[in-house]
């Protein structure tokens, strides 16, 4: 990968003083790439996302680690504070269309709002106008003076995708933009997001817990487990040979439609809290390969020549290092 | 929205009607013979004959609400039995004051309780808020008449800075500056009403900000300034607009308290005092006022929160 864009290393995100929910997470997304982060609800995907875009909740904050976006430091910047400091150029769309729109304001004016606030050259209602089209709305012209309560869920989430490029974003975050949507509308605004990364030459970081997305619309997966990441690699690769007893368990439960048996598997337990977390590996307590040096210590990250990672003592499909 | 506009009027119109019977039914509930009642013991027969019949008493109950309706729909409200002038012109000598307090109470109300409680949500849980808070919980659970001493023992009686009652119209010597014997009561009209004002916008600022569309709004980059008048201030007086309607109510029960406290010759004054002269006319009369006045307001209330709100339907 050419020089990575946005370069996220050893995120730690806390709540209160000393109760972690994201531990050292480290990835890279380079320009015209998406990076799909998966992970079961709970794992801190969207803390993460919310780290790197500055919006992290009350209570919330980043007690470790760096956010870089093309090289400039923004891990402590709230978004205002990037775009007067030049480096704004980093936007996100949200899991809920419903509720992310205000619902007194006209879509035209919540776009041009950010349109006027990332490009002082452009005329708003043009723009608002070029944005609506990017995103396939048709009929943008009129659109423009829809209130948000007027547009279906996938409309919405367009509109979400036109403000979040109102800033001509290097980097998008999506977290989990279609699990609120229609199977159809779902198919349709993936197409849309990888559509507008090879055009715009734009970094994606999306965010799902839907290992089928990953496989469709990624260039590089990362799995997340229990605040951290357990296994990063590229899709294909990765999904031939999964390193880490977790990303096999997930690939295990994805439904296999020649299969005749109509229960699927599963991983037994629940992946813990950030609160129960307790030493070794945190994947110890569900995983079928576990040993005693599992449970204690740091585990060491295991590498292929493929560009894989995990973090794992015994990783499948791996010849154990001498 | 004209459909919407002539359809809510419409129901006022109703509720107005419904209203009025029980008005007019009023005089007619009082125990024994109304005639005496208002005149007391020593009333002469000629004396009681004379009103029986300025009161259309002797005519069939129907024709008399008939009459009298017709009558308050032409302006004309009936004579006062103390003063023996119309009913319209008692009311009117005591308006100037009372549409002067309340217009007073309102800028209070809007200009203190608004801004305030946007204060205090935006420094939620440190000591301004707290502070802020506590206050307005104390302010609301005062009565309005004790609000009322003690700014008179404190800013009349103690410092001399406004005076302690009366009011002399601004038409008359003094001009405007007669506006200060209308402070004091105005501050303490208007003192448990901010309060609730207060309280509410706070309420509602702290629950819009929670909303994922201020989230949307912060991630764009706008100032911190802007996300709160533009996105959550104007969602937040969606709830305190709809609380005007109360408030309008409330003002009404307590000005009356307020204008005995303070020996102001408003409505208020006027309609305690008819109570006691068992002055019916005037009561009537003064309640049928309040009565347009609170559903004017209310579709008033009814129509800016649709308009401030795109999801109202208005068919
Ligand atoms: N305000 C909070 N205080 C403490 N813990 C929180 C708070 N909000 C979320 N969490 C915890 O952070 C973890 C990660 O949440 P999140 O990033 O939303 O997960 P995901 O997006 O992967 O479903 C969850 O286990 C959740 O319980
Ligand atoms: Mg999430």
């Amino acid at each position: 990968m050419n020089t990575p864009i946005l370069s996220v290393s050893d995120l730690v995100v806390s709540a209160g003083r000393n109760l972690q929910i994201v531990r050292g997470t480290s990835f890279d997304i380079g320009p015209g790439e998406i990076l799909g982060l998966v992970g079961e609800s709970g794992c801190g995907k969207s803390m993460t996302s919310l780290a790197a875009m500055g919006l992290l909740p009350h209570g919330i904050g980043v007690t470790g680690g760096k956010i870089l976006l093309n090289g400039a430091d923004i891990t402590h910047l709230a978004p205002h504070q990037r775009v007067k400091q030049g480096c704004g150029r980093i936007a996100m769309v949200f899991q809920e269309p419903m509720t992310s729109l205000n619902p007194v304001l006209r879509i035209g004016d919540q776009i041009k709002e950010a349109v006027r606030v990332h490009d002082r050259t452009a005329s708003p209602p043009a723009r608002a106008r070029e944005l609506l089209d990017m995103v396939r709305i048709p009929d943008a012209a009129h659109q423009l003076d829809a209130f948000p309560h007027e547009l279906s869920g996938g409309m919405r989430q367009r509109v979400m995708i036109a403000i979040a490029l109102a800033c001509r974003p290097a980097v998008l975050i999506a977290d989990e933009p279609t699990t609120a949507l229609d199977v159809t509308v779902q198919r349709q605004v993936l197409g849309l997001i990888r559509e507008l990364c090879d055009s715009l030459d734009m970094g994606v970081l999306f965010i799902t817990h839907d290992l089928g997305v990953v496989a469709q619309l990624a260039d590089r997966v990362a799995v997340m487990y229990a605040g951290g990441l357990v296994e990063t690699g590229d899709v294909v690769p990765l999904f031939a040979a999964p390193l880490h007893p977790y990303t096999a368990g997930l690939m295990a439960c994805l439904p296999d439609p020649t299969s005749d048996d109509p229960l699927l598997p599963t991983i037994p337990g629940s992946a813990p809290r950030p609160d129960e977390i307790k030493d070794g590996c945190p994947f110890a307590p569900r995983c079928s390969r576990v040993q005693d040096r599992c449970r204690r210590g740091p585990v060491p990250v295991a590498f292929n020549d493929l560009g894989q990672s995990a973090r794992c003592h015994f990783p499948l499909n791996h010849e154990v290092p001498a | 929205m004209l459909r919407y506009v002539i359809r809510r009027t419409g129901a006022a119109i109703m509720t107005l009607i419904a209203a009025s019977i029980v008005i007019f039914a009023f005089i007619h509930l009082i125990p024994g013979d109304p005639v005496y009642v208002m005149l007391g013991d020593g009333a002469t027969p000629d004396q009681v004959a004379a009103l029986r019949a300025r009161l259309g008493l002797d005519e069939p109950v129907v024709l008399q609400y008939l009459i009298w309706a017709g009558n308050a729909l032409q302006g004309d409200l009936g004579h006062s039995v103390f003063f023996e002038t119309p009913v319209t012109q008692v009311i009117a000598d005591g308006a100037e004051t009372s549409i002067l307090l309340a217009t007073m109470t309102m800028v209070w109300i809007v200009g203190f309780g608004i801004p305030v409680g946007v204060l205090a949500a935006m420094r939620q849980g440190r000591w301004v808020d707290q502070g802020l808070s506590g206050l307005a919980m104390l302010l609301a659970s005062v009565p309005t008449f004790w609000v009322g001493l003690y700014l008179i023992l404190i800013f009349a009686a103690g410092l001399g800075w406004f005076p302690s009652s009366g009011y002399p119209s601004i038409f008359e010597e003094g001009g405007l500056a007669n506006l200060r014997y209308l402070v004091l009561p105005s501050i303490a009209l208007a003192a448990p009403n901010a309060a609730l004002i207060l309280r509410l916008t706070r309420a509602s600022m702290l629950d819009v900000a929670r909303e994922d569309y201020v989230r949307t709004a912060r991630a764009k980059g706008i100032s911190p300034t802007r996300v709160v008048v533009r996105h959550i201030l104007r969602n937040a007086l969606l709830a305190v607009v709809s609380a005007f309607g109360f408030t309008f109510a409330a003002l009404i029960s307590e000005a009356v308290v307020t204008e005995t406290v303070f020996a102001l010759p408003g409505v208020g004054r006027t309609v305690v005092q008819s109570i006691l002269r068992r002055d019916y006319p005037v009561i009537q009369g003064v309640i049928l006022i309040i009565v347009c006045l609170y559903l004017v307001i209310n579709l008033l209330v009814d129509l800016s929160y649709r308009m401030l709100d795109p999801r109202v339907e208005l068919e």
